[in-house]
């Protein structure tokens, strides 16, 4: 039970304070593949540090909302990030909520999000707000029949449970995951703002979708939609690994050597996911934004595929 | 009907040739006709207040044709107030008949009375052109009430974007009536960089006014300063000597490079394609350090000064400057491989605002942006001089008019820029490079005509006395490419407008003044 509970302290520290490095590592894999200097790995803390220091400017016709939605965004990703299993697999809180509460925690997020970005009344606010709607209707049934297609063969839906299955059974190839695991990553691009749905590193205001969200955010406000986007990532990722990779992860019944062999185990991981995102970052151009359903629709495909092959072939 | 060969044409000389003829009233729309129905295009149209009698104003346009260039004066007397207007010959005159009255009070019948490059900064009384204008008041505090044309329709609104931008860009406004994310219409608001370029050239000493025209386009400085030149040198009588010509043709060619090197690389990255801009800058750099280490300036800035160029080319700069050509040529065809070959960044240039060679045809579309909708005009092919004319330049056009026109067109200047520069190199005339200059006479007028990379740069010049100068009027290509860039952006989508307007990259400096 002590161990169980260090794990979740353990794991919610990791989220919280790894996040931002995940994304320093990822820019950083960009800069090198592209041939420029890269920036600071520890860049996002300080830019963190930068903004909680800073006076909040609000618009004038604000509501409560905006001001809530950072909290409420944040709020959503630490929640989710104390549900996904990512050092051990003895989770307490992962009781809590499933795979499914888990993609309609996403959801609260987004739709706070967006609501926020449109209560300022801006022209851009609105115009990402409408682009992030589209991007996660089309996004959130794709999770959802990855999350199935997982859930079926380890019949439940808890992330937990789909870890501990996959990684008490004898390694077996399981094609319909290999389906789910592409359906996965394409999510995860659309998902995270990333190339080529979206640009992360865009200064062009009319071609962005989630920085748009939040160009009337500033200071401790912008700090925490910045951490949370951060938080999402290295969510994602430790959501792809629990499905696919789950192997090294410490077990339910593991003491605190398996804890901590658990960690470098995740940290490696993590750092490939990091290189692996950079180079199709850095491969890909942006797509125009009407193709976006089409990536999307492939996801799903791809998803639905997964399924099929595990039903039509019980593997 | 009036044709031109009815006009009195005063040869005034120059390459490509220009001449003058003073046309009435009631003949400056059907000159312009006739001038449009034999295939000349409108160049510029400015206007003034006349040297010798300050009641009186000329507006003046300039065609260029085969032939050369033809410049129109039409004498208007201080108290009327209304002109014919050109524009139904020549949409892109509207802009500059607009900025005609907004500077000499003179309004062009051509039915939109909106302010052009005033803006809430000087009132609307004021007429900065004039010579009996009192100062304006520092801050007048007039609200800016700028009336747009409103789309309206089931679902259709605005968005309004700019003149501060997220980026370090020059300010400009661009309104958007869009439904969802198509864009129905795009209307442009520009002069926010206006500063009055024409005032600050009055009086100035003739051989300083080079150094003020390259700063007026920072990207363009060569071109600019060149122009001016050319203008003092046709009516000083002094012809350069034939190093110096080369030197500067050498010095625009590289501008040249260097530009399209960074547009490639910036239409790369505003296709989510950083890699792009990564690799183009370091190429673009490369060579700024190597024209920095030939000609002491990154931008070769005052490099061209009246008489000559600034300094001698050193024999270790021209083989440094040869390896460092060598070597931009093959980046920038590696570049090329992979820009072509890649899948996402070509659909993203495919048929992304796109101008037919048609419309390009109706809207005078010039320079390079031209010359990607099949507009075949280059000064450089079409009225060449040393070393042009000795060595001359391949013309590159394509006809589907699209970002990927445009990338096409870049990639094939810079490739044959490189090409010319090279030889160029190897074959440079000995001698010096800088030669007297001579007294101009007071009243002369001449013209500069130099194909910057974003099409012709056009100076008038007109000398005062003492060596002062009267009038000098700049035009950049941008006042006629900016009207098109609002057509080629409709039925496209909105987030496709930065990666368009870069594919145009227009000049906010060089057009505002």
């Amino acid at each position: 039970m002590i161990v169980a509970a260090t794990n979740q302290l353990l794991e919610l520290a990791l989220a919280l304070l790894a996040a931002p490095l995940l994304l320093g590592w990822v820019n950083k894999c960009r800069a090198w593949l592209q041939n420029r200097s890269a920036p600071s790995i520890w860049l996002p803390y300080r830019n963190l540090h930068k903004l909680f220091h800073k006076d909040a400017v609000l618009a004038d016709n604000a509501s409560l909302l905006f001001r809530a939605a950072p909290y409420v965004v944040f709020g959503s990703m630490v929640v989710a990030a104390a549900i996904i299993p990512s050092v051990g697999t003895a989770l307490p809180s992962a009781y809590v909520a499933d795979a499914i509460a888990l993609v309609g925690l996403f959801a609260t997020a987004r739709v706070f999000m967006s609501l926020a970005a449109m209560d300022i009344g801006t022209a851009f606010g609105t115009l990402g707000a409408r682009r992030e709607m589209m991007i996660g209707f089309l996004a959130e049934p794709a999770l959802l029949m990855v999350i199935f297609t997982a859930s079926l063969i380890a019949s439940s839906t808890s992330l937990v449970a789909i870890s501990t299955a996959f990684v008490t059974r004898e390694l077996a190839i399981y094609p319909s995951l290999a389906f789910a695991a592409i359906a996965f990553m394409l999510v995860l691009l659309a998902e995270n703002a990333r190339i080529p749905v979206d640009n992360p590193a865009t200064h062009l205001e009319l071609t962005m979708i989630h920085e748009a969200m939040l160009l009337e955010y500033s200071a401790r406000h912008l700090a925490l939609m910045e951490w949370a986007a951060a938080l999402k990532l290295f969510n994602y990722a430790a959501i792809g690994i629990a499905l696919f990779v789950p192997w090294g992860i410490a077990r339910g019944d593991a003491g605190y050597v398996e804890l901590l062999a658990g960690a470098p185990i995740l940290a490696l991981k993590l750092l490939s996911f990091g290189a692996g995102l950079a180079l199709i970052e850095t491969l890909s151009a942006k797509l125009r934004i009407f193709r976006a359903p089409e990536f999307l629709a492939t996801a799903f495909l791809f998803a639905v595929l997964g399924m099929l092959v595990h039903l039509l072939l019980g593997s | 009907m009036s044709t031109r060969a009815q006009l009195q044409w005063q040869w005034i000389g120059g390459t490509p040739p220009a001449w003058r003829a003073a046309v009435e009233a009631d003949q400056w729309t059907s000159v312009a006709r006739t001038m449009h129905g034999d295939g000349a295009r409108l160049l510029a149209l400015w206007g003034g207040e006349r040297r010798s009698d300050a009641a009186r104003i000329e507006v003046l346009a300039a065609y260029l044709d085969q032939e050369g260039l033809r410049v129109t004066e039409l004498d208007v007397p201080r108290d009327v107030a209304t002109i014919p207007s050109i524009a139904e010959v020549y949409p892109a005159a509207l802009r500059m008949e607009r900025a005609l009255h907004d500077l000499l009070g003179v309004r062009a019948a051509n039915g939109d009375a909106r302010p052009w490059l005033r803006h809430a900064s000087w009132p609307a009384g004021y007429l900065p052109l004039r010579r009996d204008q009192p100062e304006p008041p520092r801050a007048p505090g007039i609200t800016d009430n700028y009336a747009f044309v409103m789309v309206s329709g089931d679902g259709v609104h605005e968005i309004p974007v700019g003149p501060v931008h997220a980026s370090i860009i020059e300010p400009g406004h661009f309104r958007f009536s869009v439904a969802g994310e198509k864009v129905l219409r795009l209307e442009q608001r520009l002069g926010y960089a206006h500063k009055g370029v024409e005032r600050l050239f009055q009086h100035r000493p003739l051989d300083q006014g080079h150094r003020l025209a390259a700063r007026i386009c920072g990207d363009s400085t060569v071109a600019y300063s060149w122009a001016y030149c050319r203008a003092l040198e046709g009516m000083s009588g002094c012809e350069v000597t034939a190093r110096c010509a080369w030197l500067r043709a050498l010095a625009l060619e590289l501008e040249r490079i260097a530009n399209h090197l960074g547009d490639l690389g910036a239409l790369g990255n505003d296709a989510g394609f950083a890699f792009g801009l990564a690799q183009f800058s370091r190429v673009k750099e490369d060579l700024l350090r190597t024209l920095y280490d030939a000609f002491g300036q990154r931008y070769l800035m005052d490099y061209v000064v009246p008489g000559g160029v600034a300094r001698d080319l050193a024999p270790a700069s021209i083989s440094a400057l040869t390896t460092r050509l060598v070597a931009t040529e093959h980046e920038v065809r590696a570049m090329r491989a992979i820009y072509d070959d890649h899948p996402g960044v070509h659909d993203r240039f495919h048929d992304a605002g796109t101008v037919l060679p048609q419309l390009a045809a109706r809207l005078g579309l010039t320079g390079l942006a031209g010359r990607a909708s099949d507009q075949a005009f280059d000064l450089r092919v079409d009225h060449p001089w040393a070393p042009w004319s000795t060595f001359p330049a391949k013309l590159a056009t394509r006809s589907s008019g699209d970002v990927l026109a445009r990338v096409a067109v870049r990639f094939d200047e810079v490739l044959e820029s490189i090409r010319i520069c090279r030889a160029w190199l190897r074959l440079l005339p000995e001698g010096a490079v800088q030669r007297d200059l001579g007294t101009p006479l007071a009243g002369a007028l001449a013209f500069g005509l130099v194909e910057g990379w974003r099409g012709p740069v056009f100076i008038a010049l007109e000398a005062g006395a003492e060596g002062r100068t009267h009038r000098c009027h700049v035009h950049d290509p941008s006042w006629q490419n900016w009207p098109a860039l609002e057509h080629a952006i409709m039925d496209n989508i909105v987030p496709d407008f930065p990666l368009i307007n870069k594919s145009f990259n227009l000049a906010y400096s060089g057009h505002d003044l």
